[in-house]
């Protein structure tokens, strides 16, 4: 069984500042770190590669320096990891990202035998879009699965797989075929810690590196910000409200103060509390 | 230059112009997807029919309902209820094999109905069918598509403007799809505000094949286990909310926030930091990422009040904050400040809350 894992190495949004003045982000020395969504992804690959035997490649699109990213998702025992950087990616947003994403996928397909699976995380806590998943499965043909909580059964035989999605209101039971691109629930399983035996492979594995050519890209315009439908006009901080909070002291019975106050600036809310309240 | 890339496409890709290139200039109004699952719309369609209205009138323009289902009295009946949210007419594709959402026959059936009908723009709930489904359309249709909008307007030129939270939500950006149609956006459910609903009659229905069959599609669905009511959380309809955030300090400490919601019977709710710490369930994320909330009485407690969180707040009629730091963003749009540490403070409002609200107390008071 072949697996692949779509990961994005991306800055650590709590670490995140907005320079006070210039209103510009300030991305100097923020930390890098494993999308934590796709940290599930990987691991629900590798529990996989436990049962059924095979190998787990992780693929991710990115500046050199996500290098140190892929190094670490080897450390949980990955097989392999390929590295898509080239200055055509740039400025991709997610239409052009899964362009180059699916043409990878293909060469991987080629090098190293096709996929089974490709995972990805829920979403990115950089873009946030849950977009690139999907994308990437319509361009490659793949069965489509998202938000999968669970997966029942894989039979690798009749090439079927049984999941449980969470949709809007409840659970699905599906039943799909492979080759399928999965997106996984956070939260649905444990990240396990490396080995350290793994840990020493990883810090002498090789990253495969490839350029947009590597890859076997056709069409450069489709790539990076050309390919990209979307554009970026104006980036800005919220205006702030003409008036800022109204500061109240709260003396030395600060509940019952609270109360009161809350009560006198807003008159209906005893009632509407008052009716929440009955039969608590 | 690839020759691929300058022919022209049913809907999107062309050459990167300046001007919108000529056949998709027949892209024409505002479309929004009705999500409905088993003859339920979800209230985040009606939420989009109120923005779409917007646009249509500032483009000069028709807004039309899509509605995807079954073949049943309960789908005719969504597409009557979205005259009465607004919809000039309506496109509908019915047949049984849509009873359940599938990701193959709902993007197939949506992309049929964009080539044939050729919307300039296209509205989805940005809600777990919303986004497994837009995704898969838009690359189908290789155009741009922008997820989690907060406002939506038009330009001068007459493109959409779509304005989102960008950087983990420390800012906002507008974003633009100016050479590929339909313009795709999302937006999530509570961000938009519910227009009056407006007894209307029926206008035009039009009704499009699915053009495929059962066979054809391979994902099968086995069951479906409908989530049971006491685990639902009320979050984004509650009246009352009350949040912590990272000021709480520790996970034991946000029991707190629990025994002050069931004093007042609020909801209770958390911000980003916490669900990623894995200190509360992501059910209860309020911002951006999380649940966008609506209420009457909105009280955070430790929180900072990034942007993040700041979007999925703005829409409370009253926003209490309390925070140890008197310059947390927080008060920025809070409409009352407790400069104060929230562990401290919070044991204190529950018992000044269950005294006053307590049916003893209020029986006292009335007599």
């Amino acid at each position: 069984m072949h697996i692949v894992v779509c990961m994005k190495q991306v800055p650590d949004s709590a670490q995140i500042r907005v320079h006070p003045v210039t209103n510009t982000i300030m991305r100097q020395g923020v930390p890098t770190i494993i999308n934590p969504y796709d940290l599930f992804a990987i691991e629900e690959a590798l529990r996989l590669r436990q049962k059924f035997g095979g190998a787990v490649t992780i693929l991710t699109m990115g500046p050199p320096s996500a290098e140190d990213s892929l190094r670490k998702a080897l450390t949980f025992g990955a097989d392999r990891a390929v590295l898509l950087t080239d200055r055509f990616f740039a400025g991709a947003d997610t239409l052009a990202t899964t362009y180059a994403l699916a043409t990878a996928i293909r060469k991987i397909g080629v090098e190293f035998g096709p996929p089974n699976i490709v995972f990805t995380g829920k979403q990115t806590i950089d873009g946030d879009t849950a977009q690139v998943g999907p994308g990437v499965a319509k361009r490659l043909g793949l069965m489509q699965l998202t938000y999968v909580s669970h997966i029942d059964n894989v039979d690798l035989e009749a090439g079927t797989i049984d999941v449980e999605r969470r949709s809007e209101g409840g659970v699905q039971k599906l039943r799909s075929k492979m080759p399928c691109l999965i997106s996984i629930l956070e939260g649905v399983n444990e990240m396990r810690i490396g080995s350290l035996s793994d840990a020493l492979t990883a810090a002498r594995a090789n990253i495969i590196k490839w350029s947009a050519q590597d890859a076997g890209v056709e069409d450069i315009t489709k790539c990076g910000l050309r390919g990209s439908p979307t554009i970026v006009k104006r980036v800005f901080a919220p205006k702030p409200r003409a008036e800022k909070a109204e500061f109240i002291e709260l003396g030395d019975k600060p509940g019952d103060a609270f109360v009161d106050e809350l009560f006198k600036r807003r008159p209906k809310l005893e009632a509407e509390l008052g009716q929440l309240t009955r039969g608590y | 230059m690839n020759d691929k890339a300058k022919a022209p496409a049913p809907a999107g890709r062309a050459a990167a112009k300046k001007e919108l290139p000529e056949h998709l200039k027949a892209y024409k109004h505002v479309w929004v997807f009705i999500e409905q699952e088993r003859g339920q719309a979800h209230p985040v369609s009606w939420e989009l029919m109120g923005a779409g209205r917007i646009l249509a009138d500032k483009l000069g323009v028709n807004l039309a309902a899509v509605v995807v289902g079954a073949r049943n009295e309960a789908t005719q009946a969504v597409v009557r209820e979205s005259f009465n949210y607004g919809a000039d007419l309506a496109y509908l594709v019915a047949d049984d094999i849509l009873t359940d959402y599938r990701n193959e026959s709902y993007t197939k059936a949506m992309t049929d109905l964009v080539n044939a009908y050729q919307p300039e723009i296209l509205l989805l709930g940005a809600t777990i069918l919303g986004r497994d489904l837009a995704g898969s359309v838009a690359t189908t249709l290789l155009t741009g598509l922008t997820a989690d909008c907060t406002e939506l307007d038009v330009d001068a030129e007459g493109s959409l403007a779509a304005t989102r939270p960008t950087f983990g939500g420390s800012l906002l950006c507008t974003i633009f799809t100016l050479n590929y149609r339909p313009q795709m956006a999302t937006v999530r459910p509570r961000v938009m505000p519910m227009p009056e609903r407006v007894e209307k009659p029926i206008g035009r229905v039009i009704e499009h094949p699915l053009g495929m069959v059962e066979d054809d599609i391979v994902t099968k669905v086995l069951s479906f286990l409908p989530d049971r009511d006491s685990t639902k959380s009320n979050l984004a309809f509650a009246d009352v909310v009350v949040a912590g955030g990272l000021g709480l300090g520790s996970p034991e400490n946000f029991q707190l926030i629990r025994q002050l919601a069931s004093a007042i019977g609020a909801e209770f709710g958390c911000s980003r930091p916490l669900v990623q710490k894995g200190w509360v369930s992501s059910d209860r994320q309020i911002g951006q990422t999380g649940k966008t909330i609506r209420p009457k009485l909105y009280i955070a407690a430790g929180i900072s009040g990034a942007i993040q969180h700041r979007v999925g707040v703005e829409g409370a009629d009253y926003i209490v904050a309390i925070n140890t730091d008197k310059n947390a963003p927080i008060f920025d749009f809070a409409h009352v400040g407790i400069v104060a540490d929230a562990v401290r403070l919070l044991p204190a409002l529950t018992e000044a809350f269950s005294k006053r609200l307590s049916p003893h107390q209020r029986d006292r008071l009335a007599s």
